[in-house]
């Protein structure tokens, strides 16, 4: 065992684990924080918690993961190389471990153009890889990047993410390989409509062994409406919807859609859960918390195992 | 080249309305390249000076002139014969050319006319691209050619993010997505192996990182 984790026993066990998210408020409204978390208490091996996702600045996410520390959850501290430079970025790391957290995401981040505060500059001092390579570094060498001794050194769990449905779609194994090779102890994937090109992406990573290397979670996300599906085909980038699953919402009325979503879900885990290389379930229910327990239940995946 | 965009003139006119004679220096290097602050470009703005003042009535003299190079003392030192006569300087090149002839003439007001923008080349005529953020520490040899400093809106140096689509960039479909374009050429040179080294975290100190930069040639300098 590298760390404390929750998450890495749960996965080093042989259980499928299973993640899901938690956007903190747009204000300082602890309370949403932990109103969040109590929908996925007992529910779910570790909770996401976003770094000024959307290139929107919300609460941190350092301290909505002490929140839900304090609630008796396991925060998946995120972080993104486009707000902080180095220095802050081991800071803020040692200051999560402080505080409890052992499990983090290194992240890249959405470009600011997309957010609230599109004149703000990007700061990428570093890059998730490198980020990987830095967390790893401070736990196993006990060094700061710059090179100097770390006297307590934060044993995090490393995560990263990986988009299988982004192009070139050659790179996408390749890409995984580096940040395995950086240090990334799992993977969380980007929200998996197209099984079928999911499962192309599987299989060149398990011929490359990497399956063996590392933990993958795979992303799924539970869709609310017609509206929304149309838009994540449409308008996010590096997201896969395929027409029919647009479709079956629209052959739905509206007041069903929401049921068709999950529907849709579960049916997506259970076909995941036979293809090799999985390890997991990251659920991504963007302000849907409430339905994760329902997810995570008929997808037979409670009680979580006791690690 | 340094390319640069000529400042909207009714922030120009702002800057000479207080001044009788102005001297509105053009510069015959990147910025005429670039279409922006050459000879022509000169005189098409003092055309616009003229008329725009007219139309509020008053009325503005303009001394145009285009140096070889404005970064340069040795070309700069021609002015010297024209600077008396004139109230404030208005230049159309790149900042470097601005803060020459600052340096050089203390009790002038300097003012620009242009916004520089970045180091590029020219896509097609009327199109210049970025292409270089003079990191101080090339390493175009280890990825094809194609810069990601300059040319990946997050300066990855280890691959495509998840939003690269089509060989665009997720910030929008008109900017290509520099590691799709580097992945083609690497593939073309036969060096597909270079994309699996993981590249380290820079060192931004020769990008500007420890401050002002200067390269000092021993065997050139003074």
């Amino acid at each position: 065992m590298k760390t404390d984790s929750r998450l890495e026993k749960v996965l080093a066990a042989g259980h499928l684990a299973v993640t899901s998210e938690c956007g903190p408020p747009r204000g300082a409204q602890p309370d949403k924080v932990r109103e969040k978390g109590r929908y996925l208490h007992g529910i779910v091996d570790a909770v996401n918690v976003t770094d000024n996702q959307t290139a929107m600045v919300r609460m941190s996410s350092l301290a909505a993961s002490v929140l839900l520390k304090q609630e008796g959850l396991n925060p998946l501290y995120q972080l993104v190389t486009r707000d902080r430079n180095r220095l802050a970025m081991q800071a803020d790391i040692l200051g999560a471990y402080s505080l409890g957290i052992d499990t983090m995401l290194c992240l890249s981040g959405d470009h600011t153009k997309f957010g609230d505060h599109p004149m703000a500059m990007n700061v990428h001092d570093i890059d998730s890889i490198q980020l990987i390579q830095m967390v790893k570094a401070m736990r196993d060498e006990g060094i700061f990047q710059g090179g100097a001794e770390i006297k307590g050194a934060p044993k995090m769990f490393i995560g990263a993410a990986a988009n299988p449905f982004a192009d070139p779609f050659e790179l996408r194994v390749l890409r995984l390989a580096k940040k395995i090779a950086a240090g990334a102890d799992f993977i969380q994937t980007q929200c998996i409509f197209n099984v079928d090109k999911f499962e192309k992406w599987m299989e060149g990573v398990c011929a490359r062994g990497l399956h063996k290397k590392c933990y993958i979670l795979a992303g799924v996300t539970p869709i609310k409406s017609l509206g929304a599906a149309r838009y994540m085909k449409t308008r996010v980038p590096g997201m896969d919807v395929p027409q029919e699953i647009v479709d079956r919402m629209a052959s739905v009325p509206k007041e069903k859609q929401p049921e068709e979503g999950i529907n849709i879900c579960i049916e997506t885990i259970e076909r995941l859960k036979k293809v090799e290389g999985v390890a997991g379930f990251h659920i991504m229910a963007i302000d849907w918390e409430e339905k994760v327990k329902e997810i995570v239940e008929r997808a037979g995946l409670l009680p979580r195992p006791q690690v | 080249m340094i390319t640069a965009e000529r400042k909207p003139l009714e922030e120009l006119i702002e800057y000479v309305r207080p001044f009788k004679r102005i001297l509105l220096l053009g510069c015959n290097e990147c910025v005429t390249v670039c279409a922006a602050g050459g000879r022509k470009e000169v005189g098409l703005l003092a055309s616009g000076l003229h008329m725009a003042l007219l139309k509020s009535g008053s009325t503005i003299e303009i001394r145009e002139h285009t140096l070889e190079r404005q970064c340069d003392p040795e070309y700069v030192e021609e002015l010297v014969p024209m600077i008396d006569g004139v109230d404030a300087i208005m230049s159309m090149a790149c900042g470097c050319g601005v803060q020459e002839l600052a340096r050089r003439f203390k009790g002038k007001p300097v003012f620009p006319a242009v916004n520089t923008k970045f180091m590029g080349a020219s896509e097609r005529q009327g199109v210049w691209a970025e292409r270089c953020q003079g990191c101080g520490d090339c390493l175009l040899g280890k990825t094809g050619g194609i810069c990601p400093i300059a040319r990946c809106a997050k300066q990855l140096m280890n691959g495509p993010c998840g939003g690269s689509t089509g060989g665009h960039c997720e910030i929008g479909d008109d900017v290509d997505c520099a590691w799709a374009l580097i992945w083609e050429r690497l593939k073309e040179l036969g060096q597909e192996e270079r994309f699996v080294e993981i590249m380290p975290a820079k060192d931004w100190r020769p990008g500007g990182g420890s401050g002002p930069r200067k390269i000092i040639r021993e065997d050139l300098a003074e």
